[in-house]
């Protein structure tokens, strides 16, 4: 089979074909290697690729798929994890200089989970420093570019992943959802993505941006792909206390969803001022192909919406600024050459290893955080984070699902957004609300505006309702198209 | 002259002595080469997660009860955050809202001097590594064995007036949490340390002064020295109608005076928020009930039983409740030789003076707790005499070998066989004509003579009755 064809697939596509003998893993792997080797140069969406030790791996894979000793719905298929998950032995880095020559002396337990499932790892993937930025520009190792446009960002934080998957340099890969760090990319680069309940998979190993709201999730072609990914990192780990029980994800339940009687709901306070008008044209018709799939859907109102980017920023900057504490440049890390002093080594280290949103973030959470701000800054946002679940719980009595965009707009400009940071922390206005309070939430492709430009729509269900969420998507998907349009294949019709 | 008394609280840091360490499987084990107790997690690596040893929190509890303490049934974890090179994440997982025990109290004093020093409270917290200057390399070293070490800090009310109401405090508390097992408390490994906060007011005044810190206090001696010596720096600096700075200081024991570390202006913002990594703590009524059941019978309660019900006399009783391992010893040994006053009498004497000589604290004492009551219980049954229990305890002392297995390898069982002594009492009378002579002449002293030098022919092995008895008659058949 051609390069071509196989990276077409998807990635359980590509593990059927495996287990019948078409293709072998190390074809599969080759195919992907070959890919980044051509676009990569241009996107800069991987900071480390695999190249023989990845071939090695799937050569090894494909021995044990052979002998019968592995399988696992994705055994054999290449896969790519964000640059914030540790890899024993191979840098991780954060995309930061802090990093830049940090070799973790483990593995998370989700890189453990997927050695066990016969997954293989084909690189690294690029994203904003320390997950800090909705872009993907603010990394080290230079920005992310969208494959659908590459004067245009692919959002972030996990744009690395994002592009990755649009633009067939990998099958599916990990990121992470802080704030929206999966679904806003996955909304900007026209692929599929979850942000899982919290606790449904581990954190150990996960590089902490902010403990309380970070949780690692897939990004796919379509949405089964993402929950067979899923289904592979779930489940309690004693390393990780804040995971808990889950059951996987039905995938021949999710491709038989039915829309008959299911409860969708859509805040009317996700249209408001500052929505560009496409994206609430695009997200508005597929809420329409729901309710002609025979759901019922209601307009509603969620006025506590409002409070969502404040609340957000001042957990996120309020834990973040303590778990960057770590990196003080004594144990691991970038260390400030110039430094002749306890202190110095403190300030240089860190002036000069961060970067600048890093470094807004930091200040922000310390000031929230003082004596004397504290009440009113974080006490603040923990009372609006209880207000948010109040009215959360109040909707889930009344919706299986809350549907809308999954940002205001579809992807910026480069460089447009790094002069202004409001502007881009009002980007994710929509996927931060079930950070805050542990809901799993998706963002599917539903249409493109007049530049090309895909745009998402986001899910957001009750806890561990990833089931029906899958279940509801695979039913968009089996009736639209959007997931199928790839970057190459630009100006085609959906 | 203004009368002037000091007002002292404690803050007493105790490592709780759990198998592994307060968030990881690292062995909690003093000593070892530096950073070889570590792991990702104790060691702050990215992306490494704290995981509760559920030991530590029933161990707080424990301590909480054995202290009249009421336990917190929801409590959490907060995070301290300070930069400082033993402090690995740059934060440490303690508890400031919602301690594990809160409002205890301990007595101190006896008689009329009784008094009750209130517990303010108690929380779960995580040691850090250790600094070591390297005086050849001249620069600073970092251990972080001690990382992560599962601590529990005792904060008291501000109850104290002078420094042997605090170190009488020490001492119980000390006494309390090694009878129930949660820590050693070794001052001089640094398993049990001490925050000094002081203050002095004119006497019958309510208010409080300015108070200042004196931090990690490692011996009760210096605990003392510091008391004394700060309450005086404050007297004349107040009598000289200077202020007294609220600061931190440290105190030199070596040159007996402190000196001011850090004032107010410089104390730390903590920034202390709820710690994301770790769950709330539920603590229910059955598990309160089951730690409870599990605390034994403390010093008081148990010194009064044994003058008491076993009749010992009250010097005997308070040596012997002094130390958890002393009463492990003391009541296994009874329990062995069946013979409570015996058992004392053999640990007061005895064993005491082997702990002595040897310079061992009770518990670092390395004996099978069976060993002493085995002794005790050869010498009741006529198997060895007392010399040679004796002989054995201090052959012994220090190994594992088993007293029954030893007399018997050794041949040191007595002797009774009526044919053997009389060879060795015909023995002693022919080679000592002089001493039969005496005796003979009415000298009694003479008999004692005779009969250690049969024993010395029996190797010490005699059954003194016997030698005694057939002694007697074969000198009274020479009259």
């Amino acid at each position: 089979m051609k390069d071509e064809n196989i990276l077409n697939m998807t990635a359980l596509e590509v593990a059927r074909a495996i287990r019948s003998g078409d293709i072998t893993s190390p074809q599969a792997t080759e195919a992907v290697l070959s890919a980044i080797e051509e676009k990569d140069g241009e996107l800069n969406g991987y900071i480390r690729v695999f190249g023989d030790r990845a071939i090695a791996r799937a050569s090894e894979v494909q021995k044990q798929i052979e002998r019968g000793a592995l399988d696992y719905p994705l055994a054999g298929v290449p896969y790519a994890i964000k640059d914030n998950i540790c890899t024993e032995g191979i840098p991780t880095t954060c995309g930061s200089k802090m990093l830049e020559n940090f070799i973790p002396p483990y593995s998370a337990t989700v890189v453990h989970d997927l050695e066990r499932a016969g997954a293989v790892s084909v690189g690294k993937l690029n994203l904003d420093e320390f997950c800090m930025g909705s872009t993907s520009e603010t990394s080290f190792f230079g920005p992310v570019k969208n494959p659908w446009d590459t004067t245009r960002v692919p959002g972030g934080s996990s744009g690395g992943a994002a592009a990755s998957v649009a633009a067939r340099m990998s099958f599916y890969a990990y990121g992470s959802d802080t704030g929206g760090s999966i679904r806003q990319p996955c909304s900007y680069c026209g692929v599929s993505g979850i942000k899982p309940t919290y606790g449904s998979v581990s954190r150990f190993g996960l590089i902490a941006y902010a403990s309380s709201l970070d949780q690692i999730g897939p990004i796919g072609r379509d949405m089964l792909d993402c929950a067979a990914a899923l289904n592979q990192i779930i489940g309690k780990d004693p390393a990780d206390q804040t995971t808990i029980d889950t059951v996987p994800i039905d995938l021949s339940a999710a491709s038989e969803f039915s829309g008959k009687g299911l409860r969708i709901g859509v805040p009317e306070d996700f249209f408001a001022e500052g929505i560009d008008p496409e994206v609430e044209a695009a997200v508005r018709k597929a809420v329409h192909v729901f309710s002609e799939l025979g759901a019922s859907v209601t307009s509603f109102r969620l006025p506590i919406a409002r409070y969502a980017i404040p609340t957000y920023y001042i957990i996120a900057c309020a834990e973040a600024c303590s778990n960057l504490s770590r990196y003080d440049g004594i144990k691991y890390g970038y260390r400030s050459q110039n430094a002749k002093s306890l202190s110095d080594i403190y300030v240089m280290s860190r002036s000069e290893g961060f970067g600048l949103e890093v470094k807004r973030r930091i200040m922000l959470g310390n000031y929230v955080l003082s004596s004397g701000f504290y009440d009113a800054y974080y006490k603040k946002a923990l009372q609006s984070k209880a207000l948010i679940r109040k009215a959360f719980d109040e909707a889930f009595v009344k919706y299986d699902l809350i549907l809308g965009p999954t940002a205001p707009s579809t992807a910026p400009r480069i460089g447009e957004s790094l002069s202004d940071p409001l502007r881009m922390y009002l980007s994710d206005v929509y996927t931060v609300l079930p950070n805050i309070v542990g809901l799993p939430s998706a963002s599917i492709p539903c249409g493109f505006d007049r530049n090309n430009m895909p745009v998402g729509l986001q899910m957001i269900g009750p806890y561990r309702s990833e089931q029906t969420m899958v279940g509801a998507a695979c039913l968009f998907q089996r009736s639209t198209a959007y997931h199928l349009r790839f970057p190459e294949k630009r100006g085609e019709d959906a | 002259m203004i009368e002037y008394e000091a007002v002292i609280g404690l803050e007493v840091h105790v490592e709780l002595s759990t198998e592994s360490k307060i968030f990881c499987a690292c062995p909690t084990a003093f000593g070892g080469a530096p950073n070889t107790h570590v792991c990702a997690i104790c060691s702050g690596m990215p992306g490494t997660l704290p995981a509760l040893n559920r030991e530590v929190l029933r161990y707080a509890i424990r301590a909480g009860l054995a202290t009249n303490c009421e336990i917190t049934r929801d409590g959490k974890f907060d995070r301290k955050n300070y930069f400082y090179p033993d402090l690995p994440k740059a934060y440490q997982i303690s508890q400031l809202y919602l301690p594990v025990c809160r409002n205890g109290r301990i007595e101190i004093g006896e008689g009329k001097n009784k008094k009750t020093i209130g517990i303010h409270e108690m929380h779960i917290e995580e040691d850090a590594g250790k600094l070591v200057h390297d005086p050849e390399g001249n620069c600073t070293l970092v251990d972080y064995n001690r990382c992560g070490i599962p601590l529990i800090e005792i904060v008291s009310k501000p109850d104290f007036r002078s420094a042997d109401e605090v170190t009488d405090y020490l001492e119980r508390l000390k006494t309390t949490l090694q009878y129930i097992g949660v820590s050693d408390c070794k001052m001089q490994e640094g398993s049990m340390r001490a925050d000094i906060n002081l203050s002095v007011r004119p006497v019958g005044r309510e208010e409080l002064g300015t108070r200042t810190e004196m931090k990690n206090m490692a011996s009760l001696k210096a605990i003392s020295r510091a008391i004394e010596a700060e309450t005086k720096r404050q007297i004349s600096r107040i009598s000289a109608g200077k202020p007294i700075k609220q600061q931190t200081r440290r105190w030199d024991d070596d040159k007996g005076v402190s000196f001011s570390m850090r004032s107010k202006e410089d104390a730390h913002d903590y920034k202390y928020f709820p710690e994301p990594d770790l769950l709330p703590l539920r603590v229910s009524d059955g598990m309160i009930e089951e730690i409870r059941r599990e605390i034994p019978e403390l010093r008081e309660a148990r010194r009064a039983r044994y003058i008491k019900e076993l009749g010992l006399p009250e010097y005997d009783a308070d040596i012997l409740t002094s130390s958890f391992p002393l009463v492990r010893i003391f009541e296994r040994t009874a329990g062995i030789c069946g013979n409570a006053k015996e058992a004392s009498n053999w640990i007061m004497t005895d064993l005491l003076k082997l702990l002595k000589d040897e310079q061992v604290a009770p518990e670092d004492m390395h004996f099978p707790e069976d060993s002493l009551g085995k002794i005790i219980r050869m010498t009741s049954e006529g198997v060895i005499n007392r010399s040679v229990g004796r002989r054995v305890l201090t052959e012994l002392f220090g190994s594992d070998t088993d007293p029954i297995t030893y007399v018997k390898d050794n041949g040191l069982a007595m002797v009774s066989d009526q044919s053997v002594i009389e060879t060795a009492v015909d023995r002693a009378i022919r080679e000592n004509e002089k001493a039969v002579a005496d005796y003979l002449c009415g000298n009694p002293k003479s008999l004692q003579f005779l009969i250690g030098q049969a024993m010395r022919h029996l190797r010490g092995k005699g059954d003194p009755q016997s030698v005694q008895k057939i002694l007697f008659e074969h000198l009274e058949k020479r009259r």
